[in-house]
């Protein structure tokens, strides 16, 4: 018989996303993901100036405030066709990165490490060792047996009270936790070396924005940044000089720590390079503009069929008509109507917000969320798609960090891991670092143009945009942390008169579309295996690998003390 | 000293924003002191995590729900805030009993934490708060302002 397994919700993080699987044998033969909350946010623009969406639409998400503000101004300019200073790209392009960065490393060792790690475990570890293990890693200065002891008596106190905090979520001691003791305790120091390092890119958004945790200096046509060399109040050589050092101390982490613990977690779990592959029709867009009107980026992107990356087709520049044409949500699955019927996808210029809430219904409509679809098909969007795309494009430091990581998880393995393992649950862990060390190079070469730009005496941040009568319609992309996010603005007369976001997470978790064919989470999650279905930890690790957030569908509601797992013979 | 006034909600959801609103019209309104930040923190978690490092006190300004009548105000002080976080009274108790529990971690966590919260009465798609939350809005301010008063700090109320 069958089990049905319901996990909900499934983040520790804000936001409802559940998911139902059915269990056979030990593994998941069919799987549902399904967004719990109406996410109607784009009906509070309509009618509103252009100019304030990105503030508004920033209030989206608590997680990714900065990328809809990206978005949203990117999608007003579009529309306008307004190119902006390229002094507004770098700074633009530094707080988009410096935000990545911020979120990957969190995400690594404070929303999903726990998957992996057993922190209870890591008390048993012979500190000196688990030092030794790790300098023999990595040079990074952190990795001494003094700091290694220090960490684990501070772990034994708070274990100790009962109070295990942060950890009180993990699955410590569940049969699939496979890592020593020695490496428990090196990840939980890397954990805390984390909560030390993500503040210096806090601290980029901060300054770099105006004001944290939600930026202030975006502007539809720039930003409201002024620069000078020397005056005061303004972004001035000696803050960008503090921003220069941050910048510098999250590359030794990212290249020293993480990239480096992700590898050899990734060597220790390497059966997990067979789970978790679903779709592998790709799709991730350029970002880190070099011009003024996105002709031109640092970062590749396209559309790779197949997981074959000769298919790679692409994306060039902001508007892109491939990309344009391509996109479209379906809503057969979904908790809403299409006047037009539900059998059709619908272009998100066309876009219609109208629930229609029916139960959970397996073969019906079970999910808040849209299925968006890219000519036809669902994708796989986020950090593996991006690394993809990019080595697609024969872009070299993600080529060069790519070996580097597969180099270290063979070695350690004792077998060869090649690009193929890259198709899976802790492969989506690897390209999230690969893809964050690239983004570590880009943001100091961000600054080393933004100087090199200012040095010329050009200190321009913002061109005026102007509402021509009529109608205008405009896409903003960004290439967010967790994958390709589209605003789609529709301009009367310098009124919103259409708005539509289609967020990273809505790809990847969407609902069956309008051909049943099942969004990323779904496909990924079929033949998962689960060693017990009252604690699907491998589940989890599956739907965390991607870095669900589902706040951008929205929060709030139900208080009531829901179980987090309900299982069910079926 | 060190304090924090920490307004959370998503303003998009009319009264679950109210303790964004509190914070913006004490930005706007109050003269503070140094030693004062206001934060409007909206839902966001661990980007929060440096400002709220080593505080002499946490001021949390949030919707609660605690089946009280719609916008009754509330103060949750000691030992009723461990209570907040175990119980789930606000929406994003989630993210900030995160982002505590990380600073109690690295033994960073503020001296002292106070809620200062309303009931919601409305929880619907829009950027203004409800009439009965929106008319006791200055008594959230009053009572904010008070905390501070009572630790010593001088606020002035702008002109």
């Amino acid at each position: 018989m069958s089990k049905r397994i319901t996990i909900d919700p499934i983040t520790r993080i804000e936001g409802h996303l559940r998911v139902d699987v059915e269990v056979d044998g030990g593994r998941v033969k069919k799987a549902w993901a399904s967004g719990q909350m109406f996410r109607g946010v784009e009906t509070i623009l309509i009618g509103r100036d252009p100019r304030d969406a990105w503030a508004i639409t920033q209030r989206i998400c608590g997680v990714c405030t900065t990328v809809h503000a990206m978005a949203s101004v990117r999608a007003v300019e579009n529309a306008l066709q307004l190119e902006i200073p390229v002094n507004a790209q770098y700074i633009r392009n530094m707080i988009m990165l410096a935000h990545a960065v911020h979120d990957h490393i969190v995400h690594f060792y404070h929303l999903s490490a726990l998957d992996w790690v057993d922190v209870v475990s890591a008390l048993k570890a012979d500190p000196g060792k688990a030092a030794s293990l790790a300098q023999s890693l990595s040079t990074w200065k952190g990795n001494s047996k003094a700091e290694f002891t220090q960490v684990q008596d501070r772990l034994k106190g708070f274990v100790g009270t009962g109070q295990l905090g942060i950890f009180t979520n993990g699955y410590w001691g569940h049969p699939a936790m496979k890592l020593a003791p020695e490496v428990n305790l090196l990840a939980v120091v890397h954990y805390l070396q984390a909560l030390e390092v993500q503040r210096h890119a806090s601290k980029i958004v901060a300054i770099l924005g105006s004001k944290s945790p939600h930026i202030q200096n975006v502007a539809v046509g720039g930003v409201a940044n002024a620069l000078s060399l020397d005056s005061q109040s303004v972004l001035t050589m000696e803050r960008l000089m503090a921003v220069r050092k941050w910048i510098d101390s999250l590359d030794d982490f990212v290249k020293n720590v993480y990239l480096i613990d992700v590898a050899a977690i990734g060597a220790f779990y390497v059966d997990w390079t067979k789970h978790g592959r679903g779709i592998t029709d790709y799709l991730c867009v350029p970002d880190i503009p070099l011009d003024g009107k996105g002709a031109e980026f640092a970062l590749p992107g396209g559309h790779i069929e197949g997981g074959k990356l000769e298919s790679f087709r692409p994306i060039k520049t902001f508007g892109d008509k491939y990309f344009v044409d391509g996109v479209a949500e379906a809503v057969r699955h979904s908790w809403y109507d299409y006047k037009g019927g539900d059998d059709k996808a619908l272009h998100p210029y066309s876009g219609e917000t109208t629930p229609k809430y029916t139960d959970f219904q397996d073969d019906g409509k079970y999910s808040w969320l849209k299925a968006p679809t890219f000519y036809g098909k669902p994708m796989q969007v986020g950090p593996l798609a991006r690394v993809l795309g990019m080595l697609a494009a024969g872009h070299e430091p993600t080529k060069q960090y790519a070996t580097t990581a597969l180099d270290l998880v063979s070695s350690l393995a004792g077998a060869k891991v090649g690009l193929d393992a890259m198709h899976s649950t802790i492969g989506r862990h690897a390209a999230r670092a690969i893809g964050c060390a690239v983004q570590c190079d880009e943001l100091a070469k961000q600054w080393d143009l933004l100087i090199a730009n200012m040095a010329k005496g050009d200190l321009k941040t913002f061109n005026h945009p102007a509402f021509p009568k009529g109608e205008q319609r405009g896409m903003g992309f960004h290439e967010a942390p967790r994958g390709v996010l589209s605003h789609w603005v529709v301009i009367d007369s310098g009124k919103i008169r259409n708005y539509q976001c289609v967020v990273p997470t809505t790809w990847n978790a969407a609902p069956r579309n309008e051909n049943n064919s099942p969004g990323a989470y779904e496909a990924c999650l079929v033949d998962n295996p689960v060693a017990d279905p009252e604690k699907p930890l491998e589940v989890l690790r599956t739907v965390h690998s991607f870095d669900p957030c589902l706040a951008c569908a929205v929060h709030v509601v139900d208080q009531e003390n829901r179980p987090v797992v309900t299982v069910s013979a079926v | 000293m060190r304090i924090v006034v920490l307004g959370l909600g998503n303003i998009l959801l009319s009264d679950e924003g109210v303790g964004v609103r509190v914070v913006e019209a004490l930005a706007a309104g109050w003269q503070a002191p140094d030693e004062v930040e206001f934060v409007d923190g909206g839902t966001c978690a661990m980007e929060m995590l440096e400002q709220l490092e080593d505080l002499d006190a946490l001021i949390v300004v949030d919707c609660v729900r605690g089946n009280r009548a719609p916008a009754t105000p509330v103060v949750l002080k000691g030992a009723e805030v461990p209570v907040f976080f175990r119980t789930k009274l606000s929406p994003h108790q989630v993210g900030l009993s995160d982002v505590l529990a990380s600073l109690e971690f690295t033994g960073r966590a503020p001296k002292e934490t106070v809620i200062i919260g309303i009931e919601p009465a409305a929880l619907a798609l829009g950027m203004e708060l409800s009439p009965a939350v929106a008319a006791r809005l200055p008594e959230l301010l009053a009572l904010t302002v008070a905390e501070l008063r009572a630790r010593g700090l001088t606020m002035v109320e702008r002109a």
